[in-house]
């Protein structure tokens, strides 16, 4: 091996990726917290200042959006994990073979069908003409039309659908993992089902409940079409906003200050579940 | 709770009913969607008024089925055009990660790997709107200095496809690093030894061995680029990609011609899908 090749190949090797990375990702960053940073104070003339971050913190529409944005994702993501858990227990501990492919694909599938689909499958079972609505009616238990849509139970369920399989994934992946023979020496014991969930079981999944959850918070932060199609008039979601700086408004300032805030709100969330979980981005999300 | 162990009765059918309940849950949307792509009636949503394949093959207002609806014919097209180059440029760059991460060591290498999975922990919409306002500046200098126009830089189908580009090239790396960790580097030697050049052995021994994953890295790249939606929605210009198309016409309330584009959707992902795991598979027997 000489090390003359070994410098040269690295170097090829790593003009792609730094250009990649620095074009794509770092740069763009960068000069969106620079717009962000600059106020317009007149045509064509900036100062630098935190101008739009006091805009976001005295508006109180701004501010609450957000929160609201965070809490419903912060739900989304317990629900899902809450709702998926018994599941991806089910695939990994209690089938096998054919079974266990079978099951597995079944969650896979949804999930390489667009999100904009899956949303309009939605739409049609939980509109005033749609489904659950005339069935309701059919069997009696309604009188006249209801609407399921266009409220925050209806985005929390577009919500955690969407992010099911983000979640059902990592944990078949790490219960998969767990010894049987654990779980009966949990019983050997003395434990009763609790118990050796609550030791043995949830412990070893961890990697998995924590990339799940991640990814899963994340997804639901940076929604913007679960809330804008199964949500109401009232149901603002901080990615619309942002959506509305942009496009709508043409005001990049402040929408690049909302699009950081997110920024670092998904980060700090991510960093802090990573730091409490004892967990690394690298055997989490990049497994 | 493992099989080898008893269970009660009770227990056992509550979990098999809850289960049960979840795979119904997860196919009631999109068995819905596939079914009123049949419904004749211009509304996709009951009362049931009978089977047609108008939403399909009509070509009488209002029933204009799929395939004779330019619009959408023409934003398949957009985005077949999309996920070709995004699949190209991701197994590309995703390749020479791989070797990059998995063949050397450099300093600083821990703090790049970390830069490289940044992309999956971004949300979709603030990777398209800093690119918009990065290009948009260098596009506004550019200008200014040159005194000549720069459209590629300009919303529009460059950028749809350089952003989605930026986050899919990870997943890329990723699957192709895990099948190159586990070729055996004497197979490469072997064929240095036999007189082979350094880029004839990874050519000839290499490639070939990682191609199972570069196939399934491109697939995975062509489903993701196919239905991101939030990335393409900061970037788009006036050729808009069937997502966009799609959701610009749920807004505005459609007819069942949505459901018929579903549900080609739903069949070629789900094959596509398939592929992939058919290449995965391929990858974890040899």
């Amino acid at each position: 091996m000489n090390s003359v090749h070994s410098r040269l190949s690295l170097y090829l090797l790593f003009t792609p990726f730094l250009l990649w990375l620095a074009l794509l990702i770092i740069i763009p960053h960068i000069f969106m917290f620079l717009v962000s940073i600059s106020v317009k104070t007149g045509v064509r003339e900036y100062v630098t200042g935190l101008g739009n971050y006091m805009v976001f913190f005295t508006e109180p529409l701004y501010w609450n959006t957000f929160a609201r944005t965070a809490f419903m994702s912060v739900s989304a993501t317990f629900l899902t994990l809450l709702i998926g858990f018994p599941v991806a227990y089910y695939i990994a501990k209690l089938t096998r073979g054919r079974t266990k492919t079978t099951l597995f694909l079944m969650c896979l599938i949804p999930f390489w069908v667009s999100e904009l689909v899956r949303t309009f499958g939605w739409m049609i079972l939980l509109r005033e003409t749609g489904i659950f609505s005339s069935f309701l009616q059919y069997i009696g238990l309604a009188s006249e039309p209801i609407e399921f849509l266009y409220n925050d139970a209806a985005i929390m369920v577009g919500l955690v659908y969407t992010s099911m399989l983000f979640m059902v994934v990592p944990l078949v992946t790490t219960l998969d993992s767990l010894d049987d023979s654990l779980i009966e020496a949990g019983y050997d014991l003395g434990g009763n089902g609790i118990t050796v969930l609550r030791e043995i079981i949830i412990p070893h999944a961890m990697p998995g409940i924590v990339s799940g959850c991640i990814v899963v918070f994340m997804l639901s932060l940076g929604n913007y079409l679960t809330p804008i199609l199964l949500g109401g008039k009232d149901s603002l979601w901080f990615t619309g906003l942002i959506y509305d700086q942009f496009i709508t408004r043409f005001n990049w300032e402040l929408g690049s200050a909302f699009g950081f805030l997110l920024l670092l709100l998904s980060s700090t969330i991510v960093w802090a579940g990573l730091k409490l979980s004892g967990q690394s981005l690298t055997n989490t999300v990049g497994r | 709770m493992i099989r080898t162990l008893p269970q009660s009765n009770t227990f056992k059918w509550t979990y098999r009913a809850y289960v049960t309940l979840f795979f119904v849950y997860l196919a009631l949307p999109l068995t819905v969607v596939c079914l009123m792509a049949f419904n004749n009636s211009v509304f996709p949503s009951l009362p049931w008024e009978g089977f047609t394949w108008a939403w399909f093959f009509g070509d009488e207002d209002p029933f204009i089925g799929v395939f004779n609806d330019r619009s959408i014919l023409r934003s398949i097209g957009t985005s077949m055009f999309v996920a070709f180059w995004v699949s190209l440029l991701s197994i590309a760059v995703g390749t020479t990660n791989a070797f990059l991460f998995v063949r050397h060591d450099f300093k600083f290498k821990e703090f790049f790997y970390i830069l490289m999975l940044l992309p999956l922990i971004i949300p979709g919409i603030i990777l398209g709107i800093s690119i918009l306002v990065f290009s948009n500046a260098v596009a506004n200098n550019l200008e200014n200095a040159t005194g000549m126009w720069f459209d590629g830089l300009r919303p529009g189908l460059p950028l749809v496809i350089l952003g989605q580009f930026s986050f899919i090239a990870t997943f890329a790396t990723l699957v192709i690093s895990a099948r190159l960790e586990k070729f055996d580097r004497s197979l490469e030697e072997a064929a240095l030894n036999l007189g082979a050049t350094r880029l004839g052995a990874i050519r000839q021994i290499t490639l070939p061995f990682l191609f199972p994953a570069i196939a399934g890295a491109g697939v995975v790249a062509i489903l993701m680029s196919f239905e991101n939606f939030n990335t393409t929605l900061m970037l788009v210009g006036s050729d808009a990609p069937l997502t966009i198309n799609m959701f610009d016409r749920l807004k505005l309330g459609s007819t069942p011609v949505l459901n018929a584009v579903s549900l080609l959707l739903i069949v070629v992902s789900a094959l596509l899908g398939l592929v992939s795991l058919l290449f995965q598979k391929r990858d974890k027997s040899s």
